[in-house]
């Protein structure tokens, strides 16, 4: 049987970026949160938010060093599989992707050690410094390789020379046009995906009535997160539509999953698209509602996939229905937040009921819709590596054989399956496991007091697997 | 006209001198593992290197990211030639950087499989590493820009024995590691293997120091035709292995791991010479490797400005966590 290794390629970079995307997508809202908790029980002195930093500490030391781990694995990809692309966009992308890793990478790193270990080592206010750049190091990092993939959607400022990308203009390549809106949408997402993490285990946490105060906190400031970032990420994700409607008008067609150039274009709710026959079954939609969204004009038109041979166009059912479940879980997003205002107002957000008992489900759907984006836009992007500039058989790397391909492929999930399946059991026996009490008050002599447990410290000795009976008030 | 290219080759040899000095140290603290006095003795060890390995690792990232940036050549030849052994390097490194989190959650039972991942991790990734310096040695089969050669190129004997002596070489800067940051039974322990680790490293560099002439006529010609110069690096990675034998027998504490990094030093000048200045053996020079003009400066502008303040930074960190690391210590 003969593999085909631009396909396995394909099928490789996706599992492997999307096992990593989740990670960073976390970690750049959990390390703001940790900063702004430090700094809270900076100013303030109260022990509830130190008991919070140092739970969310350890969390945050699993997640990330799973991240770390999967970032390798994503710094070499573009070599092994893809290395007439890694050659020809070397002059941009590789400074690109070097500034990453000099700007950001060692600053997360050696800051990120001072975190987990250094909480009795250095000054407090030292501590608090090193989480700061902890969060200023993942959103430096979100910067540059948000910079490196959208020129990958809309590249500027570069031009042909012997087969090579030269760049003609840095700030023209850097701050492409898709990029602003990419990365804003990438940053709220973040804080969103954040914001559910935290408010679904601090529900539970109140449902279950363990650390009460600390978790009420939590919980309040994640719920007025949601409530006005889910909304915002509606409009931005909506500016970058249009964006995309501009530079990229065949992804945009596959997203509506619209075959034909029409005028007051339905919005799709439901539709399985053929790509073989060029056309939708089972069509349910709302009349006009695509061009109005599109086009903010009932008869406006939209683009047809079928506007560029079948060669050229994006797989249409995984563009499609990927762009519905992320948008689906952002309305859901909306409705949740919505709801915590409701209760707020009616002063029952911190009573057990529907709400606390929904958030634990929501920690899976941040997740769900950030992979579900991702896979919109890079799948929509086919057959183009870099749009309209390197296809994927140009980038591919050439002495790459179809059963090395599977090799890997088969060895990266393997790997995975087992290094994620752990890490996603270890992080659910912290949860388990529960948050230790908070500390005395009065905390003067400027370094924290020695004490057993240090962040990110063993769950296994304090807590057996089951939840500590004596914890829970 | 500044030669870009020459200040970009000497950024990244030291790019990846770091990396090897740094992540060598922790590679090898995992290499050592099976062999620890107990299971305590681990729990320090690992602690000795936990709040700095992902530093450490982060050189290597810097080294992909900058061949891509500086010497894009080298990175689309090496990696599609190791693919598989590539693949296998970073299995090795995922499983031992998640296992410093994973084995302190893990429960009693569990806990020996990630010490196992650790061990089993570090040590595969140090022999890929190996071979690769193996394969760089033995050359590279390209056509117009392009690697042609075949899937298993990079394993051969030859290279099995750069990766075993890379192996025993981190290894060793494990074992000078512990003397320097433990104490009591442990660093009793590092003080007996260190000698028995050198005498490894010791037979396989004559061992590589025989064979690569035979395998490559290039390096033979470099060392044999009148360049003196050349033997001052092989008496220096010799004198710093007797520096080592000397201040283990004395029992000093810091000069071991000081007078390794300088064997690693010596061993890296000599290599980095006897193929000098070919990047891609053998056809492509670091000339034919670079990348545009303009994208080397406008890195280098960046790198110039961002490295010390990193190297900065990095050395806080250690001064942050000097002293010996003591049972008990930071994850318990």
């Amino acid at each position: 049987m003969e593999f085909d290794p631009v396909l396995l390629s394909r099928i490789q970079f996706a599992f492997v970026v999307s096992f990593h995307a989740i990670f960073p997508v976390f970690t750049i809202g959990l390390a703001s949160y940790i900063a702004l908790l430090e700094g809270l029980h900076f100013k303030t002195g109260n022990p509830q938010w130190a008991q919070l930093s140092k739970f969310w500490t350890k969390v945050f030391a699993v997640t990330f060093g799973m991240g770390v781990v999967s970032g390798i694995v994503m710094s070499f990809q573009f070599g092994t599989n893809w290395s007439n692309f890694a050659q020809m966009s070397a002059n941009f992308l590789g400074p690109i992707l070097s500034y990453e890793v000099v700007t950001a990478f060692f600053l997360e790193a050696a800051f990120l050690g001072v975190l987990l270990f250094g909480r009795d080592k250095v000054p407090r206010g030292t501590h608090l410094f090193a989480a700061i750049m902890v969060a200023l190091g993942t959103f430096i990092s979100s910067f540059w390789i948000l910079v490196a993939n959208s020129w990958m959607h809309t590249p500027a400022g570069v031009e042909f020379q012997d087969g090579m990308l030269h760049v003609r203009s840095w700030a023209e390549a850097i701050f492409n046009p898709s990029f602003p809106y990419r990365f804003t949408h990438m940053a709220v997402a973040s804080f969103l995906t954040g914001s559910f993490v935290v408010a679904g285990v601090s529900a539970w946490y109140l449902l279950k009535g363990h650390m009460v105060e600390a978790n009420k906190k939590a919980l309040s400031m994640c719920l007025w997160m949601i409530l006005f970032l889910a909304p915002a990420q509606a409009v931005i994700g909506d500016f970058h539509g249009l964006n995309t409607l501009e530079y990229q008008p065949t992804k945009v067609a596959a997203m509506e999953g619209n075959w034909e150039r029409q005028a007051g274009a339905p919005l799709l709710l439901f539709a399985l698209p053929d790509q073989a026959a060029q056309e939708n079954h089972f069509e349910i939609g709302i009349p006009n509602l695509a061009s109005i969204i599109l086009t903010h004009s009932a008869d406006g038109e939209i683009p047809g996939i079928n506007e560029v041979p079948l060669a050229e166009q994006p797989p249409v059912a995984i563009v499609f229905w990927s762009f519905r479940i992320m948008v689906g879980i952002g309305l859901v997003m909306i409705a949740v937040g919505l709801w915590g205002l409701v209760l707020r107002l009616r002063g029952k957000l911190y009573e057990p009921g529907m709400l606390h008992r929904f958030l634990p489900v929501m920690i899976a759907a941040p997740f769900v819709a950030v992979v579900a984006g991702w896979f919109t836009t890079e799948a929509g992007r086919a057959p183009w590596l870099v749009y309209g500039m390197i296809d994927f058989a140009q980038g591919v790397t050439p002495s790459l054989t179809g059963w090395m391909a599977m090799l890997s492929l088969i060895g990266y999930m393997s790997v995975y399956a087992v290094v994620y399946a752990s890490g996603g059991y270890y992080l659910w026996r912290i949860v388990q496991g529960g948050m230790s009490a908070p500390e005395q008050p009065v905390d003067t002599s400027g370094a924290h007091p020695k004490r057993p447990l240090s962040a990110g410290g063993p769950i296994g000795d304090a807590a057996p697997a089951a939840p500590i009976k004596g914890d829970w008030t | 006209m500044i030669d870009f290219t020459m200040i970009w080759a000497v950024i990244i040899a030291f790019g990846v001198i770091m990396y090897v000095l740094m992540d060598g140290f922790d590679l090898g603290v995992g290499i050592l593992y099976p062999f620890a006095p107990d299971e305590g003795s681990r729990d320090v060890m690992m602690n000795s290197v936990a709040p700095v390995w992902d530093g450490n690792e982060t050189w290597l990232v810097l080294g992909g990211a900058g061949l891509l940036g500086a010497f894009p050549l080298v990175y689309s030849v090496l990696l599609p030639a190791l693919y598989l052994g590539v693949f296998l390097l970073l299995a090795g490194l995922i499983f031992r950087g998640v296992a410093f989190e994973f084995r302190f959650k893990a429960s009693p039972a569990s806990k020996g499989y990630w010490s196992a991942a650790f061990a089993g991790g570090s040590t595969v990734a140090a022999l890929a590493q190996g071979i690769v310096v193996g394969a760089y040695i033995q050359g590279f089969e390209t056509e117009n820009f392009t690697y042609v050669g075949g899937a298993f190129d990079w394993l051969t004997p030859f290279t099995l024995v750069t990766g075993i002596g890379l192996v025993l070489g981190y290894a060793l800067l494990g074992s000078t590691w512990l003397i320097m940051k433990t104490e009591g039974e442990i660093q009793d322990w590092a003080y007996r293997v260190t000698p028995k680790l050198l005498a490894g490293v010791l037979g396989i560099f004559l061992v590589i120091s025989f064979w690569t002439p035979l395998v490559d006529s290039f390096v033979r010609d470099r060392w044999f035709n009148n360049l003196f110069s050349i033997w001052l690096l092989p008496a220096g990675a010799l004198g710093c292995a007797y520096l080592i034998f000397r201040s283990v027998n004395k029992r000093s504490e810091g000069l071991p791991f000081v007078a390794t990094m300088g064997l690693f030093i010596f061993t890296y000048l000599g290599l980095l010479a006897s193929k000098w200045p070919y990047v891609v053996p053998p056809a492509y020079t670091l000339y034919d490797a670079a990348s545009a003009r303009e994208s080397q400066m406008f890195l280098l502008l960046g790198v110039l400005f961002v490295i010390p303040v990193v190297l900065g930074y990095t050395a806080w960190t250690y001064w942050v966590f000097r002293g010996k690391v003591r049972a008990g210590e930071g994850y318990h």
